[in-house]
């Protein structure tokens, strides 16, 4: 993949960022936020991708688990407490009786 | 291109598109919680398409495969437990917290490459391609680290753990940030240079930035801060994704950034604070301590408990304005009892949510949520604005910034500007305060001077309890 390729996709990506969340109710913002933090966790394919390119260096595959860890850390924490916190919001309003 | 590189290819552009309406179904209320689980998905499935494609060509050693399984058991378990356990008050917090660790992985996977350079196949060496990679290096630590060190200082403070130290709020800190941030140029250029030590010192330094620049900032703004570094964890993963040429890493990595820089942006337009006053300014009451916000309280009209009971039985319409003290307190729940009592009595009753109360945006609506009120009672500032006249009581817990009228009425105000809720124009105001301390922003409330304003003293939670004794008194909803 050459440097220029990589650089559009960096563009077009920052594109797709600023038109995906245009419009945004406040009540969602925490959320969102939230949600948006988890998908940052994908540097955990970076972390993967330096443990499988270690060959044997453990000090290499050490960082790359620790790496590894944190960034799970942030993608399994991050969407189940935006779950949690949406979990609140979906439910539906009590039928008055 | 063989059968391994293809599946990578569809899966990526697969996990990207799906992260892409992800991202955009959280932000409706009706496809949040599916979106959230998309995308989810989305990020499991990449590491299908990125495990798969390693089978398929060079294979993953056995040591590998365990050193992948420490690191994601121990970060799954650590991360789920806490997302499990943590109050919803302390949200704001733990996104923080997510959020640093996002970034010092960034800086891991940057700093293992640069100590251990992995083999990338052609080993031809290519000034461009190794200059690339030096800066690509540089930036996922710099950004890494200042998210990290930023996030973990923006959680200690918002914890209370971390207070403002005194001379952060003078001009020294500008000072001292720029020597930083200089030191860290100094770092990189020497980096590319090829001096592979002083990749230390760029960490040092930027880890120092990330805690000079986010300690000085005051806790009002602290969610624009926590955002704000939510968009610097999309930037690391991004150069990250330059770092081991991932384009999966990079747009969404960029798309976060991107989205983060909105989300921040949204905040700071709310609180009538400019992104740069945020960074540079300092906290807002150190300023206007100096300035005229601050002032003695000439007309304090204090009441009971009882008072309050009897007037929100008279009424027909109340307006309920929560804020961070109603959090603090955890009085959410028993805020529901009291507001369920006054529907069952016929009472018309909705919630005032302003963009920024709490202490991030969409904090209240989180909370009270959390207690069951229906969300159709929850109404947006401009939505509720114009009906204060037509109401009878507004109760106001644990808010106080975000009814200040001086923000429309005192050019002179630190506040002036801010769009804030015009509780002063109901029948009758009650403030539910612990004293009389200043809101965030350190400015006195001119509303609680207001004839029509009486304040009930107390822990919001206490006060509430002994609201839904004095209802049940006066036989508000029983039937």
């Amino acid at each position: 993949m050459s440097f220029i390729s990589l650089l559009w996709v960096l563009l077009l990506g920052s594109l797709l960022g600023l038109e995906l969340i245009g419009k945004v109710p406040p009540t969602l913002h925490t959320p969102l936020m939230s949600g948006a933090n988890a998908i940052s966790g994908i540097t955990m394919l970076a972390a993967l991708t330096l443990i499988v390119k270690a060959e044997g260096n453990v000090p290499l595959l050490i960082i790359g688990s620790v790496s590894l860890g944190f960034a799970l850390f942030n993608v399994v924490g991050g969407f189940f407490v935006t779950d949690r916190m949406l979990s609140m919001f979906s439910r539906k309003p009590s039928n008055k009786k | 291109m063989n059968l391994p590189v293809i599946i990578k290819f569809v899966i990526d552009l697969l996990a990207v598109l799906l992260l892409a309406l992800g991202i955009k179904g959280l932000s409706k209320v009706k496809s949040a919680r599916d979106a959230n689980r998309l995308a989810a998905f989305a990020m499991s499935l990449s590491v299908v398409g990125l495990l798969s494609y390693y089978l398929g060509t060079s294979g993953i050693a056995i040591q590998s495969w365990i050193w992948i399984i420490i690191g994601s058991i121990i970060g799954s378990l650590f991360g789920s437990i806490l997302a499990k356990k943590v109050p919803m008050t302390s949200m704001p917090e733990t996104v923080a917290l997510f959020n640093g660790c996002g970034g010092m992985s960034s800086l891991l996977v940057a700093l293992g490459v640069a100590i251990f350079p992995i083999s990338s196949g052609q080993e031809n060496f290519d000034f461009f391609k190794s200059l690339i990679n030096e800066v690509s290096i540089s930036v996922s630590i710099f950004v890494g680290a200042i998210t990290f060190t930023g996030s973990i200082v923006a959680m200690a403070k918002l914890q209370g753990l971390l207070s403002t130290p005194g001379w952060t709020q003078s001009k020294v800190r500008h000072f001292v940030n720029i020597v930083f941030a200089v030191a860290s140029l100094i770092a990189f250029l020497d980096l590319i240079n090829g001096n592979t030590s002083s990749i230390w010192l760029l960490v040092i330094v930027s880890s120092l930035l990330g805690i000079g620049v986010t300690l000085p900032i005051g806790g009002a703004d602290m969610p624009v801060v926590i955002s704000l570094l939510n968009s610097y964890s999309g930037i690391a993963a991004a150069a990250a994704g330059f770092v081991v040429d991932s384009q999966l890493l990079i747009v969404a990595g960029a798309m976060v950034g991107a989205a983060g820089l909105i989300l921040t942006q949204v905040m700071c337009k709310g609180m009538n604070r400019s992104l740069v006053s945020v960074l540079f300014g300092g906290s807002l009451s150190a300023q206007s301590t100096a300035s005229s916000g601050s002032g003695e309280y000439t007309n304090i009209t204090s009441c009971s408990v009882e008072e309050c009971a009897l007037t929100l039985e008279a009424a027909n319409k109340v307006i309920i304005v929560p804020g961070y003290g109603l959090a603090v307190a955890q009085a959410q729940h028993t805020l529901r009892e009291v507001t369920k009592k006054l529907e069952q009595n016929g009472i018309e009753v909705v919630y005032a949510i302003h963009p920024v109360a709490g202490r991030m945006p969409g904090h209240m609506n989180v909370l009270l949520a959390e207690a069951d009120v229906p969300y159709e009672q929850l109404k947006e500032m401009d939505v509720v604005n114009p009906d204060f006249p037509a109401t009878d009581v507004v109760l106001v817990l644990g808010a106080n910034d975000v009814v200040n009228p001086q923000a429309k009425n005192d050019t002179s105000s630190p506040l002036y500007g801010m769009p804030v809720l015009d509780v002063q124009e109901a029948r009758t105001v009650f403030v539910i305060k612990r004293g009389m301390s200043a809101g965030y922003s350190g400015i006195k409330n001119d509303l609680f001077d207001l004839p029509n304003t009486s304040m009930v003293f107390g822990d919001a939670k206490k006060v509430l309890n002994d609201l839904i004794g004095e209802l049940k008194d006066l036989g508000v909803g029983e039937k």
